[in-house]
């Protein structure tokens, strides 16, 4: 019987009542008293000098409040990039300038020129359309191979080269690797590239600034995953406002995917012109915008190896990356394609060395970052799209190989990095076999062959790091910050909760999950707890929501302080029952000495605490407020099995996806539908990547795909019913809620399988094709099938 | 974007010449053209109103000869901006050569590229859009070189002088 309530229940989720009835308060539903609009003026050109930019007609136009230039920026701090990486020659990367709005260059389609604040945003607009911008075009660097050529037009003047940075891991393993793939029985080799998306939250970015002058306090609105980042990044290195001049606030946020975590000029330039203009000033993205001025993500080129012994063992595994990012570096760009991708090579086999160079390029293109997954996806694409390429090249079972090589014994130090803490990969393999029907998959064959379709099976398998993370293991791997996360619980009189959580919630449902756990504890009603996030003036701290952290990191801290606040209430209820504070259990909400039937309601414990009439003030102080912070000692390592049936239609080349099942080892789970509903946005996301979505640059370095016209999203008729299973649980080992995280998983497991299940239906039809890029479009298969 | 076409003109070469020099003569030809003020020695500025996909937009631009060989080839090349819409610009190769029943065998060469909103939203369509523009002013060039096609029997003589005649008037 599945519990009704606290963890492990799956209550409806209490945010979508506003939700759906349109009673949400997101950024752009904020309007104040003065509001001005402001138009950011972006460039057209790729790359080019700017000669020279009048403002003087724009400036003369009706309800034109002021126009900024990058000229108006020259004092202040860029937009900073938050993970130093060190190359394999011991030197820090090459870090360029960002600034506000751009000075003296412009680098890519959409990089800001000038914002024209005024009334409203038509007279923005067209007084945008007046400034008259006289750009000497420059050659553009698109693809990343060419960018690294020598007398390659750079993207900064003032950098040696396009390398942002060659960086290997683990270097002391690289010539063992060599050797290891000279002198492999089998050697398996792949070209691949991981396709550049664009993320597309339903919501585009917004940000509203406003100043006041009485208590010189800024406060920024924005649609942003981590408020506190925020105003660190943009108070500390690019206003120079101090935090307690500062608040930032994300309200409701209609999605993020991890292109909301970054700090942006935009956000800086709202709340920088509220302060010059004496007025508020809105800046609502459209969609268009987003294209060009939204962080991409993915866009990795990667050659890949893969050596085994006469019995199929892996040996070792090089991988070679070009990692695009883009024309200036974004928030977290630097670590995406290093850290989070090259400690997660191992995947879940017991390959004993590995080796992964990759070279950062920057090129004129819009800037790449974290994209739900952020470097695992492009890491398990790699690994399980060249271990399928060695079953098929050996002529062995997919699966077989796969479970010939698992890591089955835990804790487990990879080679590169990172230790496994727990996982069962058999037990998840197992469960896929179950909910996919592999053994029916013979039959479905027969059936669309009968239809004149070739049908594909495609079986992958993948291993994330979560809970981002331990402080001092980023900090040692280059992070600028510390990554744990705060929570402070704070009971009222009568015994209702509010807790303040530093995860921010734009989708997750963490106002519906995190009370389930507070309400599991003291054994109250899951009713009288609200979350409150996403308003540095109200939180304690919180490093924000991405790579799977939220439950595993910030729940942890609101296990942490809810502990504080039941030792302290026992306390309480030891002095009203008068017995010993050792005495004391909770259980359903009430207090009573054990052994015996004396006890006192949480309601008449919390008030004593605010009315403390009858109370031990000389042990303890009143009221019931804690606050605790959580710092992880490990990453937490979602696994899974994940399998893919593809229909593919030999005239057209046209894919649809007929079946696709997830096995998920999620640790514990508190909501068991929410997690469901991750892990089915993460594969419609990762089915998107795979068969649709590609943002496309021609050689000028125009973004040729740039709205929905173009840039194929995927839609309902696109993703089929999901068969997903998370019951093949090993429980985290180092967080209190033994939770691992489950919102990157869809997307990081679903393209290999995808693209498995092409080629084994293109094989089927006879056509020898042992690889497509993504997005497999009808075109791209078509071609292939001709050879 | 590459394109290449050829048109058959049934005039001489010198006057196929002097048409493509001619202000008035491109402003008519221009689809969408608004305005058209120059000279063939100071380039051309044009004033082009157009609607690419879900793009409109006014473009200023500035149109440039050169690698004049006077009547046999030369080269124009051009810069549009349309605002918010972006850019378009290009170049032209155009040769002239004579006919074996004396009239005129123009063929261009056309490379041209597009950038902003116009890339963005208009990619699918450019080419196609491209190709049309490129159709249209040199089917307008034609016409307006060749007089309306009136009466496809009359003596040659007479159309000769009923081009002329026509050329004359609007370039006056």
């Amino acid at each position: 019987m599945p519990k009704d309530h606290g963890i492990g229940a799956s209550p409806k989720r209490r945010e979508d009542v506003r939700f759906l009835t349109g009673t949400g308060n997101y950024t752009d539903d904020i309007n104040v008293y003065g509001q001005t609009y402001v138009y950011f003026l972006r460039s057209d050109m790729a790359h080019g000098n700017i000669k020279n930019i009048d403002t003087a007609a724009a400036a003369a136009m009706s309800g034109v409040v002021r126009i900024f230039t990058g000229a108006d920026f020259e004092g202040v701090g860029g937009i900073p990039c938050g993970w130093q990486i060190t190359d394999v020659h011991g030197e820090p990367m090459q870090e360029p300038a960002h600034p506000v709005l751009a000075i003296g260059k412009v680098r890519h389609v959409g990089d800001p020129i000038a914002a024209v604040v005024a009334e409203s945003l038509e007279e923005a607009r067209n007084a945008a359309e007046a400034i008259e911008v006289d750009i000497e075009e420059l050659p553009a660097v698109v693809d990343m191979k060419a960018a690294l050529e020598d007398g390659a037009t750079k993207v900064h003047d003032d950098l040696a080269n396009n390398l942002c940075y060659e960086w290997g891991f683990v270097e002391d393993n690289r010539a063992a690797v060599d050797e290891a793939i000279k002198n492999a029985a089998h050697v398996t080799t792949l070209e691949l590239r991981n396709n550049r998306l664009v993320a597309n939250p339903m919501e585009p970015r917004v940000a509203l600034g406003q100043y006041n002058r009485a208590d010189d306090h800024s406060t920024l609105h924005t649609t942003s995953q981590n408020p506190h980042v925020i105003r660190l990044l943009m108070g500390a290195f690019v206003l120079g406002i101090p935090e307690h001049k500062l608040t930032v606030i994300a309200p409701d946020v209609g999605g993020g995917f991890g292109t909301k975590i970054f700090h942006y000029a935009e956000e800086a330039f709202c709340t920088f012109a509220a302060k010059a203009c004496n007025r508020p000033v809105k800046w609502t993205s459209s969609r268009s915008e987003a294209f060009i001025s939204d962080a991409h993500g993915r866009d990795h080129v990667t050659k890949i190896e893969l050596a085994l012994d006469a019995d199929n063992n892996f040996t070792a595994l090089r991988c070679d990356t070009y990692a695009n990012m883009g024309a200036y570096l974004s928030t977290f760009a630097s670590s995406v394609p290093t850290w989070l991708h090259g400690t997660l090579l191992a995947a879940n086999y017991k390959t004993p060395l590995v080796y992964t160079n990759v070279k950062a390029v920057f090129t004129n293109t819009v800037p790449v970052d974290a994209y739900r997954g952020a470097g695992r996806p492009e890491a398990t694409f790699q690994v399980e799209r060249v271990v399928d390429k060695a079953a098929r090249e050996l002529g062995v079972d997919p699966i077989a190989l796969r479970r010939q090589n698992f890591i089955t014994e835990f804790p487990y130090a990879t080679p590169v990095a990172v230790e496994y803490d727990t996982g069962d990969y058999n037990a998840t393999m197992d469960k896929l076999e179950v909910i996919a029907d592999i053994a029916g998959f013979k039959a479905r064959r027969a059936e669309s062959e009968k239809k004149g379709m070739l049908r594909g099976f495609g079986v992958n398998c993948y291993i994330e790091a979560c809970g981002i993370a331990p402080s001092n293991l980023v900090g040692q791997l280059g992070a600028r910050a510390g990554l744990y996360d705060a929570a402070t619980v704070r009971v009222n009189a009568t015994g209702s909760i509010s807790v303040m959580v530093g995860a921010h919630s734009h989708g997750q449902g963490h106002e519906t999950a995190f009370p389930q756990v507070v309400a599991e504890m003291i054994g109250i009603d899951e009713s009288q707890i609200d979350i409150v996030h996403g308003d540095t003036s109200k939180v304690p701290f919180g490093m924000g929501t991405y790579g799977s952290r939220s439950l595993a990191v910030c729940g942890s801290a609101m296990v942490r302080a809810t502990e504080k606040i039941i030792n302290k209430a026992k306390k309480i209820a030891a002095h009203l029952l008068e017995a010993a504070d050792s005495d004391i259990e909770l259980k359903d909400g009430q207090f009573s000495v054990a052994g015996t039937d004396k006890s006192v309601a949480w309601g008449d414990v919390t008030l004593a605490a605010y009315v403390p009439h009858n109370y031990p003030l000389e042990d303890i102080e009143p009221g019931l407020e804690e606050t605790a912070f959580y710092d992880p000692a490990n990453f937490t390592y979602p696994s899974g099995a994940y399998c893919c049936e593809v229909e593919l239609d030999p005239e057209t080349g046209k894919v649809t996806v007929e079946r696709f099942s997830a096995a998920d080892d999620f640790g514990n789970i508190v909501n068991p539908m929410i997690v469901s509903g991750q892990v089915h946005g993460g594969i419609g996301q990762g089915i998107g990547q795979a068969l649709l979505e590609n943002a496309a640059y021609d050689e000028n370095g125009q973004l040729l795909s740039a709205s929905y016209m173009d840039y194929a999203m995927p839609r309902a008729d696109d993703v089929p019913f999901y068969a997903v299973d998370h019951s093949a649980c090993t429980p985290c080992t180092h967080n209190p809620l033994g939770v691992k995280g489950c919102g990157e998983a869809g997307a990081i497991g679903s393209p290999p399988a995808v693209i498995n299940a092409v080629i084994d239906a293109m094989q089927s039809g006879g056509h020898n094709v042992t690889h497509i890029d993504m997005p497999a479009s009808p075109s791209r298969v078509w071609e292939a099938m001709k050879g | 974007m590459h394109m290449s076409d050829s048109r058959e003109i049934n005039a001489p070469t010198s006057e196929v010449w002097a048409a493509i020099l001619n202000a008035d003569v491109l402003m008519q030809c221009v689809p969408g053209c608004t305005e058209m003020a120059g000279n063939a020695t100071d380039g051309f500025d044009a004033t082009v109103v157009q609607k690419v996909g879900p793009v409109k937009a006014t473009f200023k631009g500035h149109v440039t000869l050169s690698d004049m060989d006077e009547p046999k080839s030369l080269r124009l090349a051009g810069e549009g901006k349309g605002g918010a819409a972006g850019f378009a610009k290009g170049g032209a190769d155009v040769t002239l050569t004579e006919t074996e029943n004396g009239g005129t065998l123009l063929q261009y060469e056309v490379e041209a590229k597009v950038g902003g909103k116009l890339a963005q939203l208009g990619s699918r369509i450019v080419d196609g859009f491209a190709k049309k523009m490129a159709d249209q002013f040199f089917n307008n060039f034609k016409a307006a070189v060749e007089g309306p096609a009136e009466d496809g029997d009359t003596a040659e003589e007479a159309t000769g002088e009923k081009k002329k005649g026509w050329l004359k008037r609007i370039v006056s």
